[in-house]
């Protein structure tokens, strides 16, 4: 957690301007291309070692979510404890990256997860539509880091960055940096459905990455569009190309609509042969998911024993 | 196939396809296999199913099971009537079908068809009566009723006959289905385009998608994952032979599957086949309730 601006793009955010020629100026998307590019990777037959490899890969980068209104303390403490243990009959099985609630229930997780590793992650910023005067957003966030949050998924003002106010995103982005800075890894969520072009989701990743997020992620989960292979795709090339032109790496977290395992692992090929095996780690890649981990565990169990497992053998959350 | 509409026109080929999740899919294998007549005839390519495509099949069953159990006895039995209406208009079809597959004349095979529909509509008649002849109220030694309620299983997976490919056919799912329960029909393996028929023949006849899922290859390949599957509810296994069956049975264990072994010695599918098949699929529910008015003046309580 850097806590300046990587220096190569340091002068891209002087002004509105200069933003602007910056982000604008990034070689336009092929919509054909990519979508083939990502269903040509999802064809690849991942089987036996390699996929129970990345079933437990899949399995210990998931972000386990929940973002109800109808979350209580005791939901957010049973989230947890699945977190920590998802499969308690086989103590192999690792245990999710993170669990990711709203603000006010972060002091929940915080409580059920103490020192265990699983991270507390918090959505705020007025989730899931941003729509709040800018210190409502950022005593959000410090109630959330107060709270113990580990990470801070703030949403963007799709508003002002369809509206072409790429410096009030880039500073709302800075302040929110900072209220977290030094306590909390900050993931900034682009919405990729609300901002209609894959164009649009290239300017947003590399806006996101100059203002300082650690990592850049596909969607709340609360839009008809979240995660896509191509949209994410697209954001996994922004983050090499990021680390190619400064040397900082970003990591990527798509969200909502993962739900089988086949997808998640379509998912682990995508960041493999684009990104490279370096994002191979829940430390650079997540997936904002709560259906996916017992699609994992019912996969888990039957590499394990052989039989088709059903939904009967997980826990419904 | 025969060119009957004039010379020089090239008959158009049936797809065979399997029907699972109300849907038409090709194998997932993509793989498909040879159906000769009884003669030795090419007769059409039927899909040949991998253990993905049961897997399939079986959450296509799982699906269902909530929309149809829970549908009331009355409306099950008219949608089973309904099967019967669509099977009556398309007969022709399936005459020509069990002809080709079992070897039978035109007018044997004729008379086989009418029976496959009898069935059904029989069937479709038990919906609503078969609780009150497997259920009741019971008595018992206490100020309570006590009622017996007979419930569906959940899913099950069929293994049909191997030699009546109609008649046998639509003895043993519908059955299955008539009660509550969602089926996973694997047909027979060497004649199983009048199986694969009869589900277009579902699929237009309102009944719910992923009810009934019909499978066509090779019986063992496709049973052995079914009888070990965890989400599977009971298996018939009618069409197995009995060194099959037993391991079938041996898989089916492990999650207390409810086995129906198949008959000894060749069925007679034309006899009245009763209740046993129906009542094989069912579970009893048992009710207490107190009887008259809690906390009354007087009451015991």
């Amino acid at each position: 957690m850097s806590t300046s601006t990587p220096p190569p793009l340091a002068d891209v955010a002087a002004s509105d301007g200069t933003l602007r020629r910056f982000l604008h100026g990034l070689p336009g998307v092929d919509p054909v291309g990519l979508e083939a590019r990502a269903a040509a990777l999802g064809t690849r037959s991942i089987k036996t070692t390699a996929k129970a490899y990345a079933i437990d890969l899949a399995i210990s980068m998931i972000d386990l979510t929940t973002l109800e209104g109808a979350d209580t303390p005791g939901k957010v403490r049973s989230l947890a404890a699945k977190a920590l243990r998802p499969e308690p009959s086989d103590r192999a099985t690792p245990a999710t990256a993170a669990v990711c609630v709203y603000p006010d229930m972060a002091a929940t997780a915080r409580a059920a997860l103490g020192d265990s590793g699983v991270k507390v992650a918090s959505v705020a910023t007025a989730f899931p539509a941003g729509r709040a005067a800018l210190d409502v957003k950022l005593a959000d966030v410090r109630s959330a880091v107060a709270a113990g949050a580990d990470e801070i998924d703030m949403v963007i003002d799709r508003g002002a960055f369809l509206a072409g106010d790429y410096l009030k995103v880039y500073e709302e982005i800075r302040a929110v940096r900072a209220e977290c800075d030094g306590q909390a890894r900050l993931k900034v969520i682009f919405e990729t459905g609300e901002l209609s072009t894959y164009d649009n989701i290239r300017r947003a990743s590399w806006l996101g990455m100059i203002a300082g997020a650690d990592f850049i992620k596909t969607s709340t989960g609360k839009v008809g569009t979240n995660a896509t292979p191509a949209n994410t795709l697209l954001m996994l090339e922004a983050v090499r190309d990021f680390r190619a032109a400064t040397g900082v790496q970003i990591g990527v977290k798509p969200a909502g609509g993962i739900r089988t395992t086949k997808d998640a692992i379509k998912y682990l090929v995508l960041v493999n042969e684009t990104a490279g095996p370096d994002w191979l780690d829940n430390h650079w890649f997540r997936f904002g998911a709560s259906s996916l981990l017992n699609d994992l565990l019912m996969q888990r169990q039957k590499l394990r024993t052989g039989r088709y497992s059903g939904p009967d053998y997980v826990t419904v959350d | 196939m025969s060119d009957s509409s004039g010379q020089g026109r090239l008959t158009v080929l049936k797809t065979y396809k399997l029907y699972v999740a109300g849907k038409f899919p090709r194998s997932e294998s993509g793989r498909v296999y040879e159906v000769t007549d009884a003669k030795g005839r090419w007769r059409a390519n039927a899909p040949l199913s991998s253990r993905k495509d049961a897997r399939d099949a079986v959450v296509a069953a799982r699906k269902a099971v909530g929309g149809w159990s829970g549908a009331t006895a009355y409306n099950r039995g008219q949608v089973l009537y309904r099967v019967a209406e669509m099977l009556e208009g398309r007969a022709d079809q399936f005459v020509r079908e069990v002809a080709d597959a079992e070897g039978l004349s035109k007018p044997k095979a004729a008379a086989v068809v009418e029976a496959a529909i009898d069935r059904w509509v029989w069937y479709a008649g038990w919906t609503d009566k078969i609780a009150q002849v497997t259920g009741g109220a019971n008595p018992v030694a206490g100020p309570y009723f006590n009622h017996s309620a007979p419930e569906p299983t959940g899913v099950v997976a069929v293994l049909a006959p191997q030699d009546s490919s109609l008649l046998g056919l639509v003895s043993v799912v519908a059955p299955v289905v008539a009660t509550g329960n969602t089926a996973v029909v694997v047909a027979s393996e060497d004649r199983p385009l009048p199986a694969l028929s009869l589900g277009e023949v579902l699929a237009t006849s309102d009944v719910p998608g992923g009810v009934v899922n019909v499978l066509s290859g090779r019986t063992a390949e496709i049973a052995a994952p079914l009888a070990a599957h965890q989400d599977v509810n009971g298996i018939d296994l009618t069409g197995a032979d009995a060194a099959l069956a037993r391991d079938l049975e041996i898989a089916a264990a492990d999650n207390l599957k409810r086995v129906l072994r198949p008959a000894a010695g060749a069925p007679d599918w034309t006899a009245d086949p009763g209740t046993r098949r129906m009542t094989s699929f069912l579970e009893t529910k048992t009710v207490w309730h107190p009887t008259g008015a809690l906390g009354v003046a007087g009451s015991s309580y």
